[in-house]
Protein backbone atom coordinates (compact mmCIF):
# COMPACT_ATOMS: atom_id res chain seq x y z
CA UNK A 1 0.00 0.00 0.00
CA UNK A 2 1.55 3.15 -0.82
CA UNK A 3 1.82 5.91 1.96
CA UNK A 4 -1.01 8.32 1.97
CA UNK A 5 -0.17 11.82 1.08
CA UNK A 6 -0.96 15.08 3.20
CA UNK A 7 -4.23 16.47 2.65
CA UNK A 8 -2.84 19.88 2.53
CA UNK A 9 0.50 19.68 0.53
CA UNK A 10 -0.19 16.56 -1.16
CA UNK A 11 3.28 16.15 -1.13
CA UNK A 12 4.42 14.30 2.17
CA UNK A 13 3.19 11.20 4.01
CA UNK A 14 0.85 11.69 6.32
CA UNK A 15 0.71 10.80 9.97
CA UNK A 16 -1.97 11.64 11.63
CA UNK A 17 -5.42 11.67 11.26
CA UNK A 18 -6.76 15.25 12.68
CA UNK A 19 -10.12 14.11 14.95
CA UNK A 20 -11.25 17.90 14.20
CA UNK A 21 -12.10 17.17 10.96
CA UNK A 22 -10.48 13.51 9.93
CA UNK A 23 -8.47 14.85 7.02
CA UNK A 24 -4.85 13.26 7.33
CA UNK A 25 -1.60 15.51 7.85
CA UNK A 26 1.95 15.49 7.33
CA UNK A 27 4.11 16.29 9.92
CA UNK A 28 4.74 19.83 8.92
CA UNK A 29 1.49 20.65 8.02
CA UNK A 30 0.30 19.34 11.62
CA UNK A 31 2.38 21.76 13.37
CA UNK A 32 1.58 24.34 10.86
CA UNK A 33 -2.44 23.64 11.26
CA UNK A 34 -2.28 23.19 15.08
CA UNK A 35 -0.04 26.31 16.32
CA UNK A 36 -2.33 28.93 13.53
CA UNK A 37 -5.30 27.63 14.93
CA UNK A 38 -3.86 28.12 18.46
CA UNK A 39 -3.14 31.59 17.59
CA UNK A 40 -6.81 31.97 15.69
CA UNK A 41 -8.14 30.89 19.05
CA UNK A 42 -6.10 33.66 20.98
CA UNK A 43 -6.90 36.80 18.19
CA UNK A 44 -10.52 35.66 18.17
CA UNK A 45 -12.90 38.76 18.74
CA UNK A 46 -10.22 41.34 19.11
CA UNK A 47 -7.53 39.23 20.98
CA UNK A 48 -7.31 37.95 24.67
CA UNK A 49 -3.49 40.13 24.91
CA UNK A 50 -2.56 43.55 24.43
CA UNK A 51 0.98 44.34 23.74
CA UNK A 52 2.84 44.36 26.48
CA UNK A 53 0.99 41.77 28.80
CA UNK A 54 2.63 40.25 31.21
CA UNK A 55 1.02 36.72 31.00
CA UNK A 56 1.73 33.92 33.21
CA UNK A 57 1.71 30.42 32.52
CA UNK A 58 0.30 27.66 34.27
CA UNK A 59 2.55 24.89 34.37
CA UNK A 60 2.34 21.29 35.82
CA UNK A 61 4.80 19.78 33.66
CA UNK A 62 1.98 17.42 32.83
CA UNK A 63 1.36 17.47 28.38
CA UNK A 64 -1.26 20.29 28.57
CA UNK A 65 0.55 22.86 30.06
CA UNK A 66 4.45 21.57 28.38
CA UNK A 67 2.76 22.17 25.13
CA UNK A 68 1.17 25.22 25.83
CA UNK A 69 4.39 26.51 27.28
CA UNK A 70 6.20 25.48 23.39
CA UNK A 71 3.07 26.82 21.83
CA UNK A 72 3.30 30.14 23.54
CA UNK A 73 6.52 31.24 23.39
CA UNK A 74 6.87 30.00 19.39
CA UNK A 75 3.55 31.94 18.35
CA UNK A 76 4.79 35.05 20.97
CA UNK A 77 7.74 35.24 18.54
CA UNK A 78 6.06 34.22 15.17
CA UNK A 79 3.31 36.36 15.83
CA UNK A 80 5.38 39.59 17.65
CA UNK A 81 2.31 39.70 20.39
CA UNK A 82 4.90 41.30 22.28
CA UNK A 83 4.16 39.46 25.51
CA UNK A 84 6.53 39.18 29.06
CA UNK A 85 5.52 35.35 29.46
CA UNK A 86 6.56 33.65 32.76
CA UNK A 87 5.92 30.00 33.99
CA UNK A 88 3.85 29.88 37.22
CA UNK A 89 3.59 26.67 39.33
CA UNK A 90 2.45 25.27 41.86
CA UNK A 91 3.69 22.64 44.38
CA UNK A 92 1.09 21.21 46.42
CA UNK A 93 3.82 19.36 48.46
CA UNK A 94 2.64 15.53 47.08
CA UNK A 95 6.39 13.95 47.36
CA UNK A 96 6.84 11.58 44.15
CA UNK A 97 4.64 13.44 42.20
CA UNK A 98 4.69 17.19 42.34
CA UNK A 99 8.47 17.09 42.71
CA UNK A 100 9.07 14.92 40.16
CA UNK A 101 7.10 16.76 37.82
CA UNK A 102 8.20 20.22 38.72
CA UNK A 103 11.80 18.80 37.62
CA UNK A 104 10.01 19.07 34.15
CA UNK A 105 9.03 22.50 34.65
CA UNK A 106 12.76 23.73 35.28
CA UNK A 107 13.45 21.60 31.75
CA UNK A 108 11.06 24.16 30.28
CA UNK A 109 12.21 27.09 31.85
CA UNK A 110 15.75 26.32 29.82
CA UNK A 111 14.88 25.33 26.68
CA UNK A 112 12.24 28.21 26.68
CA UNK A 113 14.31 30.55 28.71
CA UNK A 114 11.28 31.50 30.35
CA UNK A 115 11.40 33.01 34.70
CA UNK A 116 9.40 30.08 36.73
CA UNK A 117 8.07 31.09 39.39
CA UNK A 118 7.32 28.37 42.20
CA UNK A 119 4.68 28.87 44.91
CA UNK A 120 3.91 26.04 47.50
CA UNK A 121 0.73 25.34 48.87
CA UNK A 122 3.27 24.81 52.55
CA UNK A 123 4.16 28.84 52.52
CA UNK A 124 0.87 29.83 51.35
CA UNK A 125 -1.52 28.08 53.38
CA UNK A 126 0.88 26.15 55.83
CA UNK A 127 -0.29 22.78 54.32
CA UNK A 128 0.94 20.31 51.99
CA UNK A 129 -0.97 18.02 50.28
CA UNK A 130 0.93 15.09 52.16
CA UNK A 131 0.10 16.67 55.57
CA UNK A 132 -3.29 17.45 54.62
CA UNK A 133 -3.81 13.67 52.53
CA UNK A 134 -2.41 12.35 56.61
CA UNK A 135 -5.25 14.45 58.32
CA UNK A 136 -8.69 13.98 56.52
CA UNK A 137 -7.43 11.04 54.92
CA UNK A 138 -8.25 10.48 50.59
CA UNK A 139 -11.34 10.93 50.09
CA UNK A 140 -12.39 14.40 49.06
CA UNK A 141 -8.67 15.15 49.04
CA UNK A 142 -9.09 16.74 45.41
CA UNK A 143 -11.75 19.09 47.18
CA UNK A 144 -9.10 20.83 49.13
CA UNK A 145 -6.50 20.69 46.31
CA UNK A 146 -8.69 22.47 43.81
CA UNK A 147 -9.74 25.42 45.67
CA UNK A 148 -6.26 25.64 47.00
CA UNK A 149 -4.66 25.88 43.24
CA UNK A 150 -6.88 28.50 42.07
CA UNK A 151 -5.97 30.67 44.34
CA UNK A 152 -2.74 29.76 44.84
CA UNK A 153 -2.32 30.58 41.01
CA UNK A 154 -4.05 34.12 40.98
CA UNK A 155 -1.68 34.83 44.00
CA UNK A 156 1.35 33.96 42.44
CA UNK A 157 0.26 35.45 39.42
CA UNK A 158 -0.16 38.53 41.44
CA UNK A 159 3.52 38.06 43.09
CA UNK A 160 4.35 38.39 39.42
CA UNK A 161 2.18 41.31 38.57
CA UNK A 162 0.95 39.36 35.36
CA UNK A 163 -2.28 40.78 34.45
CA UNK A 164 -3.39 37.20 32.57
CA UNK A 165 -2.54 33.37 32.83
CA UNK A 166 -3.24 30.82 30.55
CA UNK A 167 -3.54 27.26 30.90
CA UNK A 168 -3.46 24.26 29.29
CA UNK A 169 -7.21 23.29 29.30
CA UNK A 170 -8.34 21.42 26.32
CA UNK A 171 -11.60 21.04 24.24
CA UNK A 172 -11.36 17.56 26.02
CA UNK A 173 -11.28 18.77 29.47
CA UNK A 174 -13.73 21.30 28.96
CA UNK A 175 -16.56 19.55 27.40
CA UNK A 176 -15.71 17.22 30.52
CA UNK A 177 -16.67 20.42 32.33
CA UNK A 178 -19.96 21.26 29.82
CA UNK A 179 -21.49 17.02 29.85
CA UNK A 180 -20.95 17.59 34.28
CA UNK A 181 -22.29 20.63 34.50
CA UNK A 182 -19.75 22.53 36.81
CA UNK A 183 -19.64 25.86 34.40
CA UNK A 184 -18.46 28.55 36.76
CA UNK A 185 -20.76 30.62 36.04
CA UNK A 186 -19.43 33.09 38.22
CA UNK A 187 -15.59 33.65 38.33
CA UNK A 188 -13.69 33.80 41.60
CA UNK A 189 -10.85 34.40 39.84
CA UNK A 190 -8.99 37.74 40.45
CA UNK A 191 -6.78 37.62 37.43
CA UNK A 192 -7.73 37.41 33.72
CA UNK A 193 -7.49 33.68 32.51
CA UNK A 194 -7.40 32.28 29.02
CA UNK A 195 -7.48 28.86 28.04
CA UNK A 196 -5.95 29.03 24.54
CA UNK A 197 -6.09 25.00 24.01
CA UNK A 198 -9.95 25.24 24.42
CA UNK A 199 -10.63 24.44 20.71
CA UNK A 200 -7.52 21.52 20.84
CA UNK A 201 -7.99 18.27 20.81
CA UNK A 202 -6.56 16.22 23.55
CA UNK A 203 -5.08 13.41 20.61
CA UNK A 204 -3.92 16.13 18.69
CA UNK A 205 -1.70 17.75 22.26
CA UNK A 206 -0.24 14.77 22.83
CA UNK A 207 0.66 13.59 19.19
CA UNK A 208 2.39 17.13 18.92
CA UNK A 209 4.18 16.52 21.76
CA UNK A 210 5.27 13.32 20.57
CA UNK A 211 6.44 14.72 16.98
CA UNK A 212 8.18 17.14 18.60
CA UNK A 213 9.80 15.37 21.30
CA UNK A 214 8.68 17.51 24.47
CA UNK A 215 9.75 15.97 27.71
CA UNK A 216 6.47 15.74 29.80
CA UNK A 217 5.70 13.97 33.12
CA UNK A 218 2.69 11.51 32.83
CA UNK A 219 1.73 9.58 35.79
CA UNK A 220 -1.42 9.86 37.56
CA UNK A 221 -1.63 12.00 41.34
CA UNK A 222 -0.98 9.12 43.55
CA UNK A 223 -3.83 10.70 46.05
CA UNK A 224 -5.90 10.91 43.05
CA UNK A 225 -5.05 7.48 40.71
CA UNK A 226 -8.82 7.25 39.87
CA UNK A 227 -9.36 11.01 38.83
CA UNK A 228 -9.16 10.02 34.82
CA UNK A 229 -11.40 7.36 35.15
CA UNK A 230 -14.19 9.74 35.37
CA UNK A 231 -17.03 8.51 33.68
CA UNK A 232 -17.51 11.81 31.85
CA UNK A 233 -14.40 11.55 30.43
CA UNK A 234 -14.67 7.54 29.46
CA UNK A 235 -18.12 8.78 28.00
CA UNK A 236 -16.52 11.44 25.99
CA UNK A 237 -13.88 9.66 24.67
CA UNK A 238 -16.45 7.03 23.24
CA UNK A 239 -18.85 9.70 21.73
CA UNK A 240 -15.38 11.09 20.02
CA UNK A 241 -14.75 7.90 18.88
CA UNK A 242 -18.43 7.49 17.43
CA UNK A 243 -18.34 11.03 16.01
CA UNK A 244 -15.19 13.42 16.57
CA UNK A 245 -16.64 16.42 16.35
CA UNK A 246 -18.93 15.85 19.20
CA UNK A 247 -16.33 17.26 21.57
CA UNK A 248 -16.49 20.54 19.66
CA UNK A 249 -20.16 20.49 19.54
CA UNK A 250 -20.43 19.94 23.15
CA UNK A 251 -17.96 23.17 23.49
CA UNK A 252 -20.30 25.25 21.82
CA UNK A 253 -23.53 24.41 23.31
CA UNK A 254 -21.39 25.66 26.82
CA UNK A 255 -20.73 28.70 25.09
CA UNK A 256 -24.25 29.41 24.07
CA UNK A 257 -25.54 28.73 27.53
CA UNK A 258 -26.45 31.81 28.92
CA UNK A 259 -28.00 32.79 32.27
CA UNK A 260 -31.53 33.75 32.88
CA UNK A 261 -31.59 37.45 34.73
CA UNK A 262 -33.97 35.86 37.37
CA UNK A 263 -31.40 33.83 38.11
CA UNK A 264 -28.26 35.90 38.09
CA UNK A 265 -29.85 38.13 40.36
CA UNK A 266 -30.71 35.38 42.81
CA UNK A 267 -27.11 34.62 42.97
CA UNK A 268 -24.78 36.13 45.76
CA UNK A 269 -22.92 38.86 44.92
CA UNK A 270 -19.14 38.84 45.38
CA UNK A 271 -17.73 40.35 48.26
CA UNK A 272 -14.09 39.98 49.48
CA UNK A 273 -13.37 37.06 52.51
CA UNK A 274 -13.25 38.89 55.61
CA UNK A 275 -10.31 37.19 56.36
CA UNK A 276 -7.94 36.80 53.80
CA UNK A 277 -9.40 39.63 51.17
CA UNK A 278 -9.70 36.77 48.45
CA UNK A 279 -12.71 37.06 46.26
CA UNK A 280 -16.09 35.05 48.03
CA UNK A 281 -19.59 34.96 47.53
CA UNK A 282 -19.55 34.27 51.58
CA UNK A 283 -17.73 35.89 54.65
CA UNK A 284 -15.38 33.16 53.94
CA UNK A 285 -14.27 32.48 50.92
CA UNK A 286 -13.59 28.61 50.49
CA UNK A 287 -10.00 28.50 50.83
CA UNK A 288 -10.16 30.26 54.57
CA UNK A 289 -13.46 27.64 55.44
CA UNK A 290 -11.56 24.43 54.20
CA UNK A 291 -8.00 25.92 56.25
CA UNK A 292 -10.18 26.67 59.53
CA UNK A 293 -11.30 22.69 59.21
CA UNK A 294 -7.57 21.83 58.70
CA UNK A 295 -6.28 23.98 61.42
CA UNK A 296 -9.33 22.43 63.72
CA UNK A 297 -7.82 19.24 63.23
CA UNK A 298 -10.87 17.70 61.59
CA UNK A 299 -10.67 14.78 59.93
CA UNK A 300 -12.77 14.18 56.30
CA UNK A 301 -15.23 16.68 58.03
CA UNK A 302 -13.17 19.49 57.67
CA UNK A 303 -14.50 19.75 54.20
CA UNK A 304 -18.07 21.32 55.56
CA UNK A 305 -16.58 23.79 57.48
CA UNK A 306 -18.78 26.48 57.57
CA UNK A 307 -18.23 29.89 55.01
CA UNK A 308 -20.10 32.23 57.35
CA UNK A 309 -17.46 33.21 60.21
CA UNK A 310 -15.68 36.44 61.12
CA UNK A 311 -12.37 38.43 59.83
CA UNK A 312 -10.67 37.07 62.65
CA UNK A 313 -9.67 33.30 62.99
CA UNK A 314 -9.68 31.59 66.20
CA UNK A 315 -6.99 31.70 68.48
CA UNK A 316 -3.93 30.36 67.74
CA UNK A 317 -5.32 29.06 63.98
CA UNK A 318 -2.86 30.03 61.09
CA UNK A 319 -4.55 31.93 58.00
CA UNK A 320 -3.43 32.92 54.78
CA UNK A 321 -1.32 36.16 53.90
CA UNK A 322 -4.11 38.87 53.43
CA UNK A 323 -4.91 39.64 49.47
CA UNK A 324 -6.37 43.09 47.99
CA UNK A 325 -7.69 42.76 44.59
CA UNK A 326 -11.37 42.62 42.89
CA UNK A 327 -12.71 39.99 40.79
CA UNK A 328 -12.24 39.73 37.30
CA UNK A 329 -14.69 40.43 34.62
CA UNK A 330 -15.90 37.29 32.70
CA UNK A 331 -19.09 35.84 33.53
CA UNK A 332 -19.17 32.08 32.15
CA UNK A 333 -15.49 30.90 32.46
CA UNK A 334 -14.97 28.51 29.55
CA UNK B 1 0.86 3.48 41.55
CA UNK B 2 1.45 2.79 37.90
CA UNK B 3 -1.23 2.39 35.19
CA UNK B 4 -1.72 -0.81 32.92
CA UNK B 5 0.43 0.89 30.05
CA UNK B 6 3.23 1.76 32.53
CA UNK B 7 3.11 -1.66 33.65
CA UNK B 8 3.49 -3.11 30.37
CA UNK B 9 7.06 -2.23 30.78
CA UNK B 10 7.95 -3.58 33.83
CA UNK B 11 7.81 -7.01 32.84
CA UNK B 12 10.60 -9.17 31.28
CA UNK B 13 10.90 -9.64 27.94
CA UNK B 14 8.60 -12.97 26.89
CA UNK B 15 9.94 -16.00 25.94
CA UNK B 16 9.22 -16.59 22.59
CA UNK B 17 5.70 -18.34 21.09
CA UNK B 18 5.26 -22.14 22.85
CA UNK B 19 5.84 -23.26 19.42
CA UNK B 20 9.49 -22.38 18.75
CA UNK B 21 9.22 -23.91 15.06
CA UNK B 22 6.85 -21.18 13.51
CA UNK B 23 8.48 -19.52 11.77
CA UNK B 24 9.04 -15.53 13.94
CA UNK B 25 8.88 -11.67 12.78
CA UNK B 26 10.35 -8.84 15.81
CA UNK B 27 8.55 -6.26 16.67
CA UNK B 28 9.24 -2.84 18.92
CA UNK B 29 6.52 -1.56 21.22
CA UNK B 30 7.14 1.36 22.79
CA UNK B 31 4.87 2.85 26.03
CA UNK B 32 5.01 6.64 26.24
CA UNK B 33 8.56 7.38 26.84
CA UNK B 34 9.62 4.36 28.66
CA UNK B 35 12.67 2.72 26.83
CA UNK B 36 11.79 -0.01 24.06
CA UNK B 37 10.50 -3.48 24.21
CA UNK B 38 11.39 -5.96 21.66
CA UNK B 39 8.80 -9.15 21.27
CA UNK B 40 8.86 -11.14 19.02
CA UNK B 41 5.35 -12.75 16.86
CA UNK B 42 4.40 -15.28 14.66
CA UNK B 43 4.61 -13.96 10.90
CA UNK B 44 1.40 -16.32 10.36
CA UNK B 45 -1.72 -16.55 12.16
CA UNK B 46 -4.96 -18.34 12.15
CA UNK B 47 -8.24 -17.34 10.13
CA UNK B 48 -9.79 -16.03 13.60
CA UNK B 49 -6.45 -14.07 14.44
CA UNK B 50 -5.91 -15.96 17.81
CA UNK B 51 -3.31 -18.02 17.44
CA UNK B 52 -0.34 -19.01 14.94
CA UNK B 53 -1.64 -20.39 12.09
CA UNK B 54 -0.81 -20.06 8.55
CA UNK B 55 -3.85 -18.60 7.21
CA UNK B 56 -2.86 -14.86 6.86
CA UNK B 57 -0.26 -12.41 8.26
CA UNK B 58 -0.19 -10.98 11.70
CA UNK B 59 -2.00 -7.94 12.44
CA UNK B 60 -2.22 -5.75 15.09
CA UNK B 61 -5.37 -7.15 16.58
CA UNK B 62 -3.61 -10.40 17.08
CA UNK B 63 -0.12 -8.13 18.79
CA UNK B 64 -2.97 -6.64 21.35
CA UNK B 65 -4.47 -9.26 21.88
CA UNK B 66 -0.82 -11.37 22.94
CA UNK B 67 -0.32 -8.09 24.69
CA UNK B 68 -3.38 -8.38 27.44
CA UNK B 69 -2.31 -12.20 27.21
CA UNK B 70 1.15 -12.24 27.90
CA UNK B 71 2.41 -8.79 29.02
CA UNK B 72 -0.49 -7.17 31.19
CA UNK B 73 -0.84 -8.29 34.59
CA UNK B 74 -3.48 -6.30 35.76
CA UNK B 75 -6.18 -3.62 35.25
CA UNK B 76 -6.12 -4.81 31.68
CA UNK B 77 -9.54 -2.93 31.27
CA UNK B 78 -7.18 0.12 31.18
CA UNK B 79 -5.65 -0.89 28.22
CA UNK B 80 -8.46 -3.05 26.26
CA UNK B 81 -11.42 -2.77 25.16
CA UNK B 82 -13.06 -5.46 23.27
CA UNK B 83 -10.52 -6.38 20.81
CA UNK B 84 -8.93 -2.91 20.81
CA UNK B 85 -7.21 -0.08 22.69
CA UNK B 86 -9.84 2.09 25.00
CA UNK B 87 -10.39 4.90 23.70
CA UNK B 88 -7.93 7.59 24.85
CA UNK B 89 -4.95 5.65 24.56
CA UNK B 90 -3.46 6.87 20.92
CA UNK B 91 -1.37 4.43 18.81
CA UNK B 92 1.37 5.21 16.29
CA UNK B 93 2.46 2.33 13.93
CA UNK B 94 6.18 3.32 12.55
CA UNK B 95 5.21 6.94 13.43
CA UNK B 96 2.15 6.96 11.80
CA UNK B 97 -0.87 7.30 13.95
CA UNK B 98 -2.48 4.15 13.29
CA UNK B 99 -5.83 5.46 11.92
CA UNK B 100 -4.24 6.09 8.43
CA UNK B 101 -2.69 2.55 9.20
CA UNK B 102 -6.25 0.18 9.41
CA UNK B 103 -5.74 0.14 13.27
CA UNK B 104 -6.64 -3.39 13.98
CA UNK B 105 -6.28 -5.00 10.17
CA UNK B 106 -3.16 -3.22 9.70
CA UNK B 107 -0.41 -6.50 8.88
CA UNK B 108 2.42 -6.45 10.85
CA UNK B 109 6.36 -6.49 9.35
CA UNK B 110 9.73 -7.15 10.43
CA UNK B 111 10.97 -4.64 12.62
CA UNK B 112 7.97 -2.76 12.38
CA UNK B 113 7.42 -0.52 15.63
CA UNK B 114 4.26 -0.09 17.36
CA UNK B 115 3.74 2.86 20.27
CA UNK B 116 1.22 3.31 22.64
CA UNK B 117 0.55 6.82 24.58
CA UNK B 118 -2.48 7.04 27.11
CA UNK B 119 -4.00 10.17 27.10
CA UNK B 120 -6.06 9.97 30.21
CA UNK B 121 -4.13 11.37 33.13
CA UNK B 122 -1.84 14.33 33.44
CA UNK B 123 -2.89 17.80 32.66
Amino acid sequence: MPPRLCSLCGTAKAIIKRPKTGTQVCKDCFFEVFETEVHNTIIENGGIFKRGDKVAIGASGGKDSTVLAHVMSTLNQRYDYGLDLFLLSIDEGITGYRDDSLETVKQNQIEYGLPLKILSYDELYGWTMDKIVSQIGKKNNCTFCGVFRRQALDRGAAQLGVSHIVTGHNADDIAETVLMNTLVTESEDTIKRSKPFKYAYEKEIVMYAYFKKLTYFSTECIYSPDAYRGHARVFLKDLEAIRPSAIIDIIHSGETFQLDEDVKSGMKALQNCLRCGYISSNDLCKACALLEGLEQGLDKSAIKTSQEGAGTAPTGQRTIPFYNRTAAKEEIAI
Amino acid sequence: MTTAVEQLNQVSPMPHGKTPAVEQISIRLEFGSQPKHQVSLPKRISQDESEAGDDKPVTVKYLIKWMKDNLLSERVEMFGDGDGVRPGILVLINDTDWELEGELDYQLQENDEVVFISTLHGG
